[in-house]
């Protein structure tokens, strides 16, 4: 009984211990470039989406049809988007099996419906931009923002090959890629832009919504002033 | 047995008011419950109060008509809320930027007591119901954080619980009881979904409704802390300085309603994560009870006892000081009626002493809301000289005493401070 009590102490102990231990952050210092305004960057990450991320990574909470806020119709979606038969009210589901995605990368690759929420498009972006090759690591790659990240580095057809300057910790093109760097961190300022619409389809719309709605409290503020000042104009 | 009840409606109402009083309880509550006429700024949080536990309510049953109780489905039911629901988003936002500022408003109403000692004789039963108010929404608000199921409500809920099996002997059990289970999971969302939706709401509006029986029962304070009661119209008997609820109250309340929806549906419009405040960025990853995260920290609003949580060093390997620490920071507001021995109520008939005894309370309190967001070595250590200790923990030790001092010291600096004359009526400041 004393034992096991000790043990829970611990425990918890550990626990709010843990809540002290600071966070172990990288210190993001670009900015993604996002628009949500710029439906052509929009599309564009959607496609880059579909075709590099979504065969591992799901977005599960996503549907194929309410890409129509970006100003594709279901028709385009379907003959862009749509590889494997999926209808368009259907979620961004991958096939892989989560349990053969741990046995294969070390860990299951996380859905990313709601990513930038969690982590932010600046560090997603930083993410993207951050692989360099590492031959201590299993898939050959490391990333500076994501230290020992399971995942390979899937666009580095594009990117090219960099490698960790260890002395100054920055990174340099080793190998140039099929993209000039320009044209890669336009490249993967898309997909950010595209993850930071996904993981929430409904800003633009609640944006222009709260501006109604405030300016509809604003007149009745100044109505609610006027009756409060004609009932008290009396008191004193 | 004759009826000896006057009523004097007549028709329908008549009909009702013989079976019903509800003649008699519109004019006692409202049309003819005096208020005192000079109620100023900090006077609108009391009925905001009701108005976000309003909202709160209304919007919690729209989004029990989506949410999944089930560990499996939870996180995938709040998107599908956001996404899929019509007008699911907002409703969502509205509940969570409730939660925050429920907190805000009952805060600022609280502070209207102390500085106005409105739980001073004869209130300290509605200051009473008040504090019971403020430790349900507490539990109210720890519940209904783990139902969104990400990783800090899980992990939250994980800390809060294991609090409770640092108590000597019972403490394990008492924890596993809880839980309904050894760790966090499918059975303690059940059973926190249960308290949150029903269990502690019903417990909250009893408290509300005898929260404002009592306080109609005695009648209201005011910035100057004089009772109105005391000098009545020697023909009508209604106080002097007292201006019938409705429609006076009801009109200047319907402007702070306005102006406070503003800054509301302006966080829930364009800010309602607030900076990560209000909505932990962290709370969009799925919770996964074999990853935790390196940060764990509670919502804004339970920081302060958090930091003093934290700020109390244990007793060998026991935290349970700083879980009693704790606790006593949250219940020490209800002894105040018995700790204030000042002649007078309101602050502006208050020496220095008290004035700067308040002030330092609530700068303790503000620095040990921002500590318990951040970790204990935010600010480094101190050099060998100290130990090497936190510089934060030293900060916070240092704020948790002043916290504790200003409820253990009040009977003494109450007494000794060199108070105002009150006037006999009320005044315009």
């Amino acid at each position: 009984m004393m034992k096991k009590w000790f043990i829970q102490a611990f425990a918890s102990l550990a626990l709010l211990a843990s809540g002290v231990a600071l966070a172990n952050e990288v210190h993001i210092d670009v900015k993604a470039p996002i628009k949500m305004t710029d439906k052509a960057s929009l599309q564009r990450g959607a496609k880059i989406f579909v075709n590099y991320c979504l065969n591992c990574h799901s977005a599960n909470y996503m549907r194929y049809n309410r890409l129509q806020d970006i100003g594709l119709s279901d028709k385009q979606i379907k003959e862009n988007l749509l590889f494997a038969g999926e209808k368009v009210g259907e979620t961004m589901r991958v096939s892989m099996n989560p349990k053969d995605a741990k046995k294969w990368f070390g860990a299951a690759p996380p859905d990313l419906s709601v990513e930038v929420r969690a982590r932010g498009a600046d560090w997603v972006y930083a993410y993207l931009r951050s692989f360099y090759k590492d031959d201590t690591r299993p898939t050959g790659w490391n990333n500076q923002v994501f230290d020992k990240v399971a995942m390979p580095h899937v666009l580095y057809e594009l990117q090219g090959i960099q490698v960790l300057d260890h002395e100054t910790h920055t990174l340099k093109l080793e190998k140039a890629g099929k993209l000039s760097p320009e044209e890669y961190d336009q490249f993967v300022g898309d997909l950010t832009n595209f993850l930071a619409f996904m993981a929430e389809p409904a800003k633009q719309s609640r944006l222009w919504i709260g501006v109604v709605v405030l300016l509809f409290l604003s007149v009745l503020f100044v109505l609610v002033k006027k009756i409060k000042a004609e009932y008290w104009k009396d008191i004193r | 047995m004759a009826d000896t009840r006057k009523i004097e409606t007549t028709g329908l109402l008549g009909w009702i008011d013989s079976r019903f009083p509800l003649t008699s309880t519109i004019k006692g509550h409202l049309t003819e419950y005096y208020a005192p006429k000079n109620f100023n700024f900090w006077y609108f949080f009391g009925s905001l109060a009701l108005l976000v536990l309003v909202l709160q309510i209304v919007t919690g049953i729209f989004l029990t008509m989506n949410y999944k109780p089930d560990a499996e489905l939870a996180f995938a039911s709040v998107e599908y809320i956001m996404r899929d629901v019509f007008g699911g988003n907002i409703i969502r936002y509205m509940h969570s930027t409730g939660a925050s500022m429920f907190f805000v408003v009952v805060y600022l109403h609280m502070f209207r007591g102390l500085i106005y000692g409105s739980y001073r004789t004869p209130r300290e039963l509605i200051w009473l119901f008040g504090v019971g108010i403020f430790l349900v929404l507490m539990g109210e608000a720890f519940f209904g954080y783990l139902l969104p199921w990400g990783q800090m409500s899980y992990w939250g809920a994980q800390v809060i619980v294991n609090l409770f099996s640092t108590v000597p002997f019972i403490g394990p059990d008492l924890s596993e009881w809880l839980r309904g289970d050894y760790l966090v999971s499918d059975a303690t969302l059940n059973r926190f979904f249960a308290f949150h939706v029903i269990a502690l709401p019903l417990v909250l509006l009893g408290l509300v409704a005898v929260h404002i029986v009592a306080l109609h029962e005695v009648g209201s304070n005011n910035p100057d802390g004089v009772e109105i009661k005391k000098h009545k119209d020697k023909e009508t008997g209604i106080p002097l300085d007292g201006i019938p609820f409705h429609p006076y109250y009801s009109v200047k309340d319907m402007v702070g309603v306005v102006a406070f929806l503003m800054v509301f549906f302006a966080i829930v419009f364009f800010m309602p994560e607030m900076g990560g405040y209000f909505l932990e960025a962290n709370n969009f990853i799925p919770a996964d009870p074999l990853k935790t995260p390196p940060h764990i920290a509670p919502v804004w609003y339970f920081t302060p006892y958090y930091s003093i949580l934290r700020a109390v060093p244990p007793i060998g390997i026991s935290q349970f000081p700083g879980v009693v620490a704790m606790g006593l920071s949250v219940v020490a507001f209800a002894f105040l009626p018995w700790l204030d021995k000042s002649p007078v109520k309101s602050i502006r008939y208050r020496g220095k002493l008290y004035k700067r005894w308040l002030t330092a309370f609530v700068i303790s309190f503000v620095i040990l809301g921002y500590l318990g967001t951040v970790p204990g070595d935010v600010w480094g250590q101190f050099g060998p000289w100290m130990g090497r200790a936190d510089r934060a923990t030293v900060l916070a030790r240092i704020c948790a005493v002043v916290y504790f001092a200003f409820f253990a010291l009040m009977p003494w600096y109450t007494k000794k401070d060199q108070t105002k004359p009150v006037p006999e009526r009320v005044t315009y400041k």
